[in-house]
């Protein structure tokens, strides 16, 4: 126990992604979606440094800050539609965007 | 010779222009994107890109082909100066070739330049390169002259040498051990196809900018055309068959989108629609095949390799028949073989030119030539040459009769040329499958010329009086179009096989090998059927011409019938109702479609391509004369010039001298000049009944009302419109009638009839298949698994809550399911 | 050694509790606040990893930039900021079902491949040194490409961004 292993990340890593996909298929508030997407994201990166350190390349950081970017840009975006929806319908629950109905 | 003891090393040096043909297709996808991307600004002058592109390539493959021909005599050459040390008598032979190549080597590149100078002047008049083409034709024989064959030609003789296929490949990506590759293999086959593929997409851009000049979508259609191109050429090098796939999709792809051309009309776009799906029905045994194949080659796409593995009985027989039948259904959608030819005739709603280039010479040969390609396969998997009769072979000889029976009762003359493009991809599938390989192709490359030349006449008809419809809009366009006449006529003779045209040769080649080849004469059947479809052959397009050409000119007069032709003796008086679909409708997008009163001679850029292909429809027959038989007196270094040149010779193609696992020896026919004069006499006589029956009006015309037997054809004439109402009313209703019932309907509304002799038996025959077969079983199943899935559909419905989360949650949970199988499992 | 341990399990045991919560409370806001501990966590855990400049990144785009954002949505979209009502939907039990599966089946192999494995195995000194040079290094080297595509991305989300919840 004196030694930092992998599985404790990749374990950690698992809990927020097991809560993250929870929130996105079980949450009606699309805030709290984007939210669980966030903490998915966070997960694969915790993986990806956890990796990065086990094999000693940098290559994991590199992506975490990538991912970080994109999670950056796909925040902005979702949130935009949020508004949208919310402008459009006055409320921002999933279970009645539902045109999709066949 | 000093070539001599390198090449005995092994080291036969293609040339650079083989080397490289890899461009040719890269120069047309290019082409593809160059018009797209600026060939709007250019207006009508985006066409250039595309006629400069396609005329380098075609330099190209000319080059191509010429430094084949060296390639093929320095890989003899080495062959024999390699048994120079057993055998000492061929020395004296290995020069003679040398000189016979030089010579050769030069007239080719005359030859190639002749065919240049005809299409880069196409301002000059008509004459011009007519001469050409007929200069062409006297020098033609000596030009693709070849070096000798050992022994007598079509005697298994031959010296057992290899020709290696030139391939050039590229590591596409690596997945594990799989590597997936990226490359050409250029073979004789490959060679060949190039030549004929460049050549008419050439002749088919240079003809479209007279014929779709003005179109609203101008850019697009000569995109498509170069896109179109560049997939058939790469799928006929294709090294893999990954490749091969990929660009068979590539080029179903563009033919859907050059049928719905004028998508605008709800036809054409349905037209568009039925050839692609109808395609993806073949594709599904494409895929499964080759996927078959893959496994039982060892993880290997490469053709070389699983042709080879295929020959050398590495891979079970099992195997082999699985993965042949399977890309047999796919020959069967993408070449027009029966039950899945349905799409063929339907296609003919895109542009002429599109239908030349498409539907005539490359793209519906792409099945015909993926069996080619693959035919160890084939070869082992349905043992060809064997003593029992094959899938390939019967599906072949079905489609020769029923799409010539089909063709008799069509009034759109671009559909009697589908239906016969349908009759002689059969010939093609059928020559395969009796194991005539040769013929096969051969076949192919002079249906091509002389096709695409008739599908480009009709096209220059149907420019003149806007019209694709025979009965009601043509008739007496000699006199309007005498040159156009012509070179139809002589496509026409190709077609039906007169002496010496090029369809003479290559279907009697076909015919000697089915009487010939196989077991112990197993396939003699399919003589008779080849036969037949030879006179069936002659006798519609007797007709076809007739109404095109001769008797009085009943256009003119959009949309009413005229009663002037009324009163002749032909049949086609109660059918000018039921053919007014679909008419006009090509002539709608024609910017200047009022402007004249009778129709006139094309312009050049239209008549100069039907100059060249009726010139290499006479001529094409002789690149494979053989010199066998009561043709043996025929000079040796011109005879068999094609098999010589284009026949793969290696362990990747059935051996000529050694069993194959299945035990049967690939063996070439020889020349019976019984077979040639019957099939000619059957084409001569199926010509006289037809001119018997429509130019003079002999014959027992109107026997339908009188006769009862002729009276039941007739009402299966008529049938079409039944059934198509038929269908939509059992299945959107579900009402049928008795079919008594519906017959006393029809006798109501007979008009007049007739079915008699020759033209009785195939119409009747034609009808029956036509409605029947095609119409009921065919559509029927289509329509049925339609209206099957629309009902599952309609079960399934609730089940879609419109909840994208809903969706996602299932999704998940059913993904996190099997995960968790997989890892107890495993 | 030991107390890099402790603290692990102590930031991971906070993570854990508020991963769970952050799907679970009935107050968006709350949500939000939860996030920031596991982004914090994240963060830390990055320290952990010797990747402190990522530790820095996460702090100022995720705890700064994206928090807020998610703030501001709330707070756009007016939920209400007392108990909210029920904020998971009928089928929850779907996604409930698929998350703890998930997650044993996670664990489970994570333990069976990975087992006891120490994290710097291989080469413990080379990823110490100067980590913060390493990333920029790598990203100014080798992944310029993916970096300039990334900046382009950003550029695109924004630009979307003002266009979709523009009011007009």
């Amino acid at each position: 126990m004196d030694d930092l292993m992998l599985n404790q990340f990749l374990l950690l890593s698992a809990i927020l992604f097991s809560a993250g996909v929870y929130g996105v298929l079980a949450k009606r508030n699309a805030v709290i979606v984007l939210m669980s997407i966030e903490l998915i994201l966070n997960a694969v990166n915790i993986n990806l440094v956890a990796f990065g350190a086990h094999n000693g390349t940098i290559a994991g950081s590199v992506f975490a800050l990538f991912v970080i970017a994109v999670a950056a840009a796909e925040v902005g975006v979702g949130l935009a539609i949020v508004l949208l929806i919310y402008r459009n319908r006055k409320s921002v629950d999933l279970d009645e965007v539902a045109q999709m109905k066949g | 010779m000093f070539g001599a003891a390198e090449a005995a090393a092994g080291a036969v040096e293609p040339g650079f222009l083989l080397e490289n043909a890899y461009v040719v297709p890269l120069v047309m996808a290019a082409s593809f994107a160059l018009t797209l991307a600026i060939g709007k600004r250019l207006g009508k002058h985006a066409s250039w890109i595309g006629i400069v592109s396609i005329g380098f390539c075609f330099l190209f493959a000319v080059g191509v082909n010429v430094q084949w021909y060296g390639y093929v005599h320095d890989s003899e050459h080495a062959a024999e100066s390699h048994s120079e040390d057993s055998e000492e008598s061929h020395g004296e032979d290995t020069e003679d070739h040398a000189e016979d190549e030089d010579e050769a080597h030069a007239e080719d590149g005359d030859e190639a330049h002749a065919e240049e100078g005809a299409l880069v002047l196409p301002a000059a008049e008509g004459i011009g390169p007519m001469v050409d083409g007929e200069s062409a034709s006297a020098r033609g024989p000596p030009t693709v002259a070849a070096v000798a064959e050992e022994g007598e030609g079509g005697e298994d003789g031959h010296a057992e040498y290899t020709i290696e296929p030139v391939t050039k490949s590229v590591t596409w990506w690596t997945n594990g051990t799989v590597e997936f590759e990226v490359g050409m293999l250029l073979d004789g086959m490959a060679v060949m196809m190039l030549f004929v593929v460049t050549l008419i997409s050439l002749l088919v851009h240079v003809f479209s900018t007279d014929y779709v000049a003005g179109d609203r979508r101008y850019t697009h259609y000569f995109a498509f055309l170069s896109l179109f191109s560049a997939a058939m050429l790469g799928f006929v090098m294709s090294q893999n068959t990954l490749q091969l796939i990929t660009l068979w999709e590539l080029v179903g792809v563009c033919s859907f989108a050059l049928i719905g051309h004028w998508w605008e009309e709800k036809p054409n776009s349905d037209a568009a629609l039925k050839a692609f799906l109808t395609n993806r029905v073949g594709d599904v045994g494409l895929l499964v095949g080759m996927i078959i194949l893959f496994f039982a080659a060892g993880q290997t796409f490469d053709i070389i390799e699983i042709n080879t593995l295929a020959n050398s009985g590495d891979i079970t027989h099992t195997a082999l028949l699985v993965a042949s039948l399977c890309l047999l259904a796919a020959v069967m959608s993408k070449s027009g073989q029966f039950i899945l030819h349905t799409w063929l005739p339907d296609a003919m709603a895109g542009p002429t030119p599109v239908s030349a280039l498409i539907h005539a010479a490359t793209m519906v040969v792409a099945g015909v030539y993926m069996v080619a390609r693959m035919y160890g396969v084939f070869w082992n998997g349905l043992v060809i040459g064997g003593s029992s009769v094959n899938a390939l072979a019967v599906v072949g000889g079905l489609t020769v009769l029923g799409g010539a029976g089909l063709a008799f009762v069509q009034s759109d003359i671009k559909k009697v040329l589908a239906y016969s493009t349908v009759s002689q991809l059969g010939y093609m599938v059928m020559a395969l499958g009796v194991g005539a390989w040769t013929a096969a192709l051969f076949h192919l490359f002079t249906h091509a010329f002389f096709k695409a030349g008739l599908f480009l006449g009709s096209g220059s008809v149907a420019h003149a009086v806007h019209s694709f419809d025979m009965k009601k809009d043509m008739g007496g366009m000699k006199q309007f179009m005498p040159k156009t006449f012509w070179t139809f006529v002589i496509c026409t003779a190709a077609l039906i096989g007169i002496f010496p045209f090029a369809g003479f040769w290559s279907k009697d080649e076909i015919l000697a090998g089915a009487s010939q080849l196989g077991g112990d004469g197993s396939y003699t059947a399919f003589l008779v059927v080849g036969s037949i479809g030879a006179l069936m052959t002659a006798a519609y397009m007797t007709r076809c011409i007739y109404l095109t050409f001769f008797g009085e000119f009943r256009g003119g007069h959009h949309g009413e019938v005229s009663h002037g032709t009324e009163d002749h003796p032909v049949e086609e008086d109660h059918l000018a109702a039921d053919s007014g679909h679909g008419d006009d409708l090509e002539a709608a997008h024609d910017p200047h479609a009022d402007d004249h009163g009778l129709p006139h001679e094309s312009g050049p850029r239209i008549l100069v391509p039907l100059y060249i292909l009726a010139g290499l429809a006479i001529v094409a027959g002789f690149a494979n004369v053989p010199n066998s038989g009561a043709l043996s007196w025929w000079p040796e270094d011109f005879a068999l010039v094609f098999e010589h040149l284009f026949e793969p010779r290696g362990g990747y193609f059935p051996s000529l001298t050694e069993a194959g696992p299945t035990g049967a020896v690939f063996a070439h026919p020889k020349f019976d000049i019984v077979i040639a004069l019957s099939s000619t006499l059957l084409g001569l006589l199926g010509i006289g009944l037809a001119y018997a029956w429509y130019f003079k009006g002999l014959g027992p015309h109107g026997i339908t009302r009188r006769n009862r037997l002729a009276g039941v054809g007739h009402r299966i004439l008529v049938n079409k419109y039944y059934f198509d109402h038929l269908y939509t009313g059992i299945i959107a209703g579900g009402v049928k009638g008795p079919v008594a019932r519906a017959t006393n309907w029809f006798n109501k509304h007979i008009l007049d009839g007739v079915v008699d002799g020759v033209g009785k038996g195939a119409v009747v025959g034609g009808r029956f298949v036509y409605e029947t077969i095609d119409q009921k079983v065919v559509d029927g199943a289509v329509n049925g698994s339609g209206y099957a899935a629309e009902g599952g559909g309609q079960v399934f419905r609730i089940m879609q809550t419109g909840k994208v989360q809903q969706y996602g949650a299932i999704l998940f949970a059913a993904t996190v399911v099997l995960a968790g199988v997989f890892i107890v499992v495993i | 050694m030991v107390a890099q341990n402790i603290f692990f399990y102590v930031i991971a045991a906070v993570m854990a509790f508020s991963a769970i919560r952050v799907v679970t409370v009935k107050n968006v806001v709350h949500a939000a606040m939860y996030l920031v501990l596991v982004l914090a966590g994240v963060a830390a855990q990055y320290v952990l990893l010797a990747s402190e400049f990522l530790a820095a990144t996460q702090v100022l785009v995720y705890i700064g930039a994206i928090v807020v954002l998610v703030l501001f949505g709330v707070m756009l979209t007016r939920a209400k900021l007392g108990e909210d009502v029920n904020l998971t939907n009928d089928y929850w039990y779907v996604g409930a079902f698929t998350g703890v599966i998930l997650f044993v089946l996670l664990a489970v192999s994570l333990l069976d491949h990975f087992g006891d494995e120490p994290l710097d195995q291989a080469n413990a000194e080379t990823q110490i040194v100067g980590n913060t040079e390493q990333v920029s290094d790598a990203i100014f080297g080798t992944y310029v490409v993916p970096f300039e595509a990334v900046s382009v991305l950003l550029l695109a989300a924004l630009v979307g961004a003002i266009v979709l919840a523009r009011k007009d």
